[in-house]
């Protein structure tokens, strides 16, 4: 095939211990690490593998947000995309608005695969990928462990409730991995520079006919319930009688 | 009135149980009317099974050889020809719901809400955002279908006595075949599963070895428990991607939650806070896993498990 298209998230690092602000309207960003969405790591190193075994010819890195944005794409660029895409806007976009401003520079790029991560690690709510099919009328696979393309199909195997399912999608398809797809490799200083010099284009999201105005409110951000601080046994004879207290065994 | 519209999880054989927790926050909508919908090749038994569930009013069964292995893209189109008319469209926060109600969402040009964990009001819920660590409070427009996903492990399945009517129906909807069903290796296993049992033992990394995971095995059958893992201990191949917990795994919520070897990354204790009683079991005390724990015992899993275990009697 000729390009793969792939979605770079900029979320807070999976590291980081996010808190909520104090009058909850979002959590704390201020001074916090910021990377590529972990699922999306997984997904361009997929496209390039691909691409290195000579199925493609292009990996296009995307990302939707403002100018920060830009950050996520040359790490992505430094790791072997071709070429990077932003898609700019300093509103938050909810997964149909994202899935629509992909949809229109898939119109442009026609792509042979979309590979997205299967959910951000931010509002996880893997939604993107799904509706993106859905619009484009193509085929998904999400979840997937292996991806295996022969001709004008990819054989995909998805990490299920059950176990793993294999399904087979003609392309174009998109494509939403998980997490033992595969390991992502590490950027190198000298690709650090040379993405330096790699394309980045930008385009404004009201430019692809695009408004963000999330329809789905976001009203007020919360701490999770504390669990109350158990106890400490000293052997497992304290352990079967605390559970016997509890009515456990 | 809400009039909700519930998509039944299923093996093609029998409804999956976590439906009865997805028709539960469907209920704690005031006034609401539910209905279940079954695709499937053959839905008899699984509309049987649906009909009988506490709340709900009717089930509409939708069979079609297409319906066979539940692609996303082959059920979406039907879901949305039988959704007019319907205020809400509820899918569980399974794989199969995860996959199947974005594409539904966008075919109706509308926003999902994910892993509904409260209902606030017909169009605001409660839902867990960065893996846990914070509750977000959203609010869908009124004049749009409400589409969503139902953090299962949030919910006690209703009952099983009622004797809802069943409606087959046909849809008319054009079904692609760009998307083929290959197989499914699911794990055969005797053992109680992870998403309903009332107890569970899960391992961590600290096992160190497949053959390690015979000492889980054991406690777990002598509690009668379903057997859980951490993303490390599947990553490293000790157990099956199907045992995972956690914020891409599965969510549970049990009454007994006994962690073993495990160090309890926010990735993974956002899988387990809804269990009732949590167990820790690791050597390492300053493990983040005890500060969420109920009931923490220090030392080395390869003595104490074994003993534990013989404890049980």
């Amino acid at each position: 095939m000729e390009k793969i298209l792939v979605g770079l998230k900029r979320v807070v690092d999976y590291n980081i211990r996010v808190r909520v602000n104090s009058d909850g309207s979002g959590v704390e960003t201020a001074g916090v690490k910021m990377s590529i969405n972990p699922f999306d790591e997984i997904a361009l190193e997929e496209a390039l593998r691909i691409k290195e075994r000579g199925d493609a010819n292009e990996v296009i890195v995307i990302s939707i947000g403002s100018s920060d944005c830009q950050q996520q794409l040359r790490t992505g660029l430094a790791m072997g995309a071709d070429r990077a895409i932003l898609v700019t806007t300093d509103e938050d976009t909810d997964s149909l608005t994202r899935a629509r401003a992909l949809l229109e520079i898939v119109n442009n790029e026609s792509p042979g695969l979309v590979i997205l991560g299967k959910q951000a690690i931010d509002d996880d709510n893997n939604q993107t990928g799904q509706m993106l099919a859905a619009l484009w009328d193509r085929p998904q696979a999400t979840s997937a462990s292996t991806i295996e393309l022969s001709g004008d199909t990819a054989r995909v195997i998805r990490e299920v409730d059950v176990g793993l399912e294999t399904i087979e999608v003609d392309l174009p398809a998109v494509l939403t991995v998980d997490l033992r797809l595969n390991e992502p490799r590490y950027v190198k200083l000298p690709d650090i520079m040379k993405a330096k010099k790699k394309q980045l284009d930008e385009i404004a999201l009201g430019d692809l006919g695009i408004t963000a105005a999330p329809e789905i409110k976001a009203v007020l951000f919360e701490p999770p319930a504390e669990r109350e601080k158990g106890v400490i046994v000293d052997d497992v004879h304290g352990l079967v009688t605390a559970l016997n207290e509890k009515g456990l065994l | 009135m809400s009039k909700i519209l519930i998509i039944a999880d299923h093996d093609g054989v029998a409804l999956n149980g976590a439906t009865a927790k997805a028709v539960a926050c469907a209920a704690s909508i005031d006034g609401a009317q539910i209905d279940i919908a079954v695709f499937a090749e053959s839905a008899a038994g699984i509309a049987a099974e649906a009909a009988a569930l506490d709340s709900v009013t009717r089930v509409i069964s939708v069979e079609n050889v297409a319906n066979k292995n539940l692609i996303a893209a082959v059920l979406a189109p039907q879901v949305v020809a039988i959704s007019d008319g319907y205020s809400h469209v509820f899918g569980l926060s399974s794989t199969f719901g995860k996959d199947l109600m974005p594409r539904v969402a966008a075919l109706l040009g509308v926003n999902q809400i994910s892993d509904v964990m409260t209902v606030e009001s017909p169009y605001v819920f409660k839902r867990p955002i960065y893996a846990g660590n914070a509750v977000l409070t959203v609010e869908a427009p009124t004049d749009q279908t409400v589409i969503a996903t139902v953090r299962t492990a949030s919910y006690r399945a209703v009952g099983s006595s009622n004797s809802a009517p069943i409606e087959v129906i046909d849809v008319a909807a054009d079904l692609p075949s760009h998307t083929r069903f290959v197989e499914l290796q699911a794990g055969s296993s005797d053992r109680p599963d992870l998403q309903s049992a009332s107890n569970v033992v899960s391992g961590g990394r600290a096992l160190a070895s497949t053959e390690n995971f015979d000492l889980i095995y054991a406690l777990a059958d002598k509690l009668g428990a379903a057997v859980g893992a951490t993303r490390a201990a599947v990553d490293a191949g000790y157990i099956a991607n199907e045992f995972q917990i956690g914020q891409t795994g599965k969510i549970i919520a049990p009454d007994l939650y006994i962690a073993i070897g495990i160090s309890g990354a926010i990735q993974h204790l956002t899988g387990i806070k809804d269990a009732g009683t949590i167990v820790a079991i690791n050597k390492d005390e300053e493990a983040p896993i005890f500060e969420v724990a109920d009931i923490g015992l220090v030392g080395d899993l390869f003595s104490i498990v074994p003993e534990l275990t013989d404890a049980l009697g």
